[in-house]
């Protein structure tokens, strides 16, 4: 990943509340950025911002030294965010739901694809269940397999990508998270899993919470 | 980006057809609002095939505002919005195809009845075909209106009651020329004044109202 993802004395305000203020990071390729902070401390406001879904206060966040609120699709082609929801479709099945998310993010994949994305997070043999019979881990699983899918997307936003999963795939979105960074991918994420990574370019940005 | 707009409305299609007592909710609505007007009219010929084009426009404008909640609620409440919103295809695009995938589960099937309940008002066979073009043309306009709305009040409380305040007086001129157009056509004039011109809001209600609805949503998932 050549352009880098500048941010640039971020301001947040939530109703009354300065959640974070002079806010400055730069991520590039082979970088891994945690967001660390208690609740609510405006740790996804800060992604949302970062995707350009939120306007900050003041400050700006630039691609490559434009802004994205500028960029728009130009941006949104490179992004790849999960967020808190997993923007799954309860009536359609964890491929008809990735299928359409990877149509939607401009990613080109066919069936096998799909299958193998899915395949990857655990989920094989349940691709074609609708999302409604399948537990909280599982649908957070069918979400996170857009990452599997998503490897020639440079920048990835991660809104606590652990919660609901167990041991095991914590380990496989780990193990995707580490592949994007060696590729030199950037990944940006929030968690409170408490797990070393161990990709070389880790860092930890704290929040410290409103004042 | 044509393939993104194709796999919106298929999906949108597909829901609906899973979830279909959502629609059928809105054509049931439809067939009970005109079918208790000549019950509750009287059997006069003469007045039921004067106010069948203004019942049938009335019970299209509730029917269709009655389903304009659900045009973005759902995709907001499980976080697919976002991610339309940060897809390859601009989001005014996207609101086109999904208002458009809306209009085909809900306001066309509402055309399509119409002749066969229009039978009940006695009214003219020869006049029918104005009065289904004039709905063909005038329910999409209430769709693609009533998606600013929808945008402008969504994952607000009460968000059902400030959508039909905000949409109604724009829903109005709609309703006017639709019901006139039918009007116009059993007094002799031909109705077509009136067909071209929702046609032409249709036009004009298509290029801008996606964008809109899109700037719209824009500030309510902030």
């Amino acid at each position: 990943m050549q352009t880098p993802l500048e941010a640039i004395d971020l301001c947040c305000v939530r109703g009354e509340r300065t959640l974070f203020e002079g806010l400055s990071f730069t991520l590039k390729g082979g970088d891994l950025l945690r967001i660390g902070g208690p609740n609510g401390s405006g740790k996804t406001s800060l992604l949302r911002i970062a995707c350009g879904l939120l306007e900050p206060e003041s400050g700006e966040v630039r691609w490559g030294g434009e802004s994205i609120l500028r960029l728009k699709e130009e941006f949104w082609v490179r992004l790849l965010y999960i967020g808190h929801a997993n923007a799954l479709k309860d009536d359609m099945s964890a491929a008809e739901n990735l299928g359409v998310a990877s149509t939607l993010a401009g990613i080109v994949a066919d069936r096998r694809q799909v299958a193998e994305a899915l395949a990857r997070l655990g989920l094989a043999g349940r691709e074609n269940l609708p999302v409604r019979v399948l537990s909280q881990g599982q649908r957070r699983r069918a979400a996170l397999a857009r990452l599997a899918l998503g490897a020639a997307v440079p920048l990835w936003v991660l809104d606590e990508p652990f919660t609901a999963l167990d041991a095991k795939a914590v380990e496989n979105v780990q193990e995707l998270m580490r592949g994007h960074v060696s590729r030199g991918g950037a990944v940006l994420y929030t968690t409170h899993h408490e797990a070393d990574i161990g990709a070389a370019g880790s860092r930890r940005i704290d929040l410290a919470g409103g004042k | 980006m044509i393939a993104a707009l194709r796999c919106v409305i298929v999906r949108d299609l597909r829901l609906a057809a899973r979830r279909s007592s959502d629609v059928l909710t809105v054509l049931l609505f439809f067939v009970i609002v005109v079918s208790l007007f000549p019950l509750g009219v009287g059997p006069d010929p003469k007045l039921l095939r004067v106010v069948a084009p203004g019942v049938l426009w009335v019970a299209a404008l509730l029917a269709s505002m009655l389903a304009l909640g659900r045009v973005f609620a759902q995709d907001h409440a499980d976080g697919t919005l976002e991610q339309m919103m940060m897809g390859a295809t601009p989001l005014g695009l996207v609101v086109a195809a999904k208002v458009l995938a809306h209009w085909l589960v809900t306001g066309l099937p509402l055309v399509l009845i119409s002749p066969i309940l229009a039978l009940q008002f006695d009214f003219p066979q020869d006049l029918l075909g104005v009065l289904i073009l004039s709905l063909a043309l005038g329910t999409p306009i209430l769709g693609l209106i009533g998606a600013i709305g929808a945008a402008l009040t969504l994952g607000l409380r009460g968000a059902g009651a400030l959508l039909s305040l905000l949409v109604l007086p724009l829903y109005v001129p709609v309703l006017i020329i639709g019901a006139g157009a039918a009007d116009a056509a059993a007094s002799g004039l031909g109705g077509q004044a009136q067909l071209l011109i929702l046609g032409a809001m249709l036009i004009v209600a298509a290029a801008f109202a996606p964008w809109a609805s899109a700037a719209a949503l824009r500030i309510s998932v902030e």
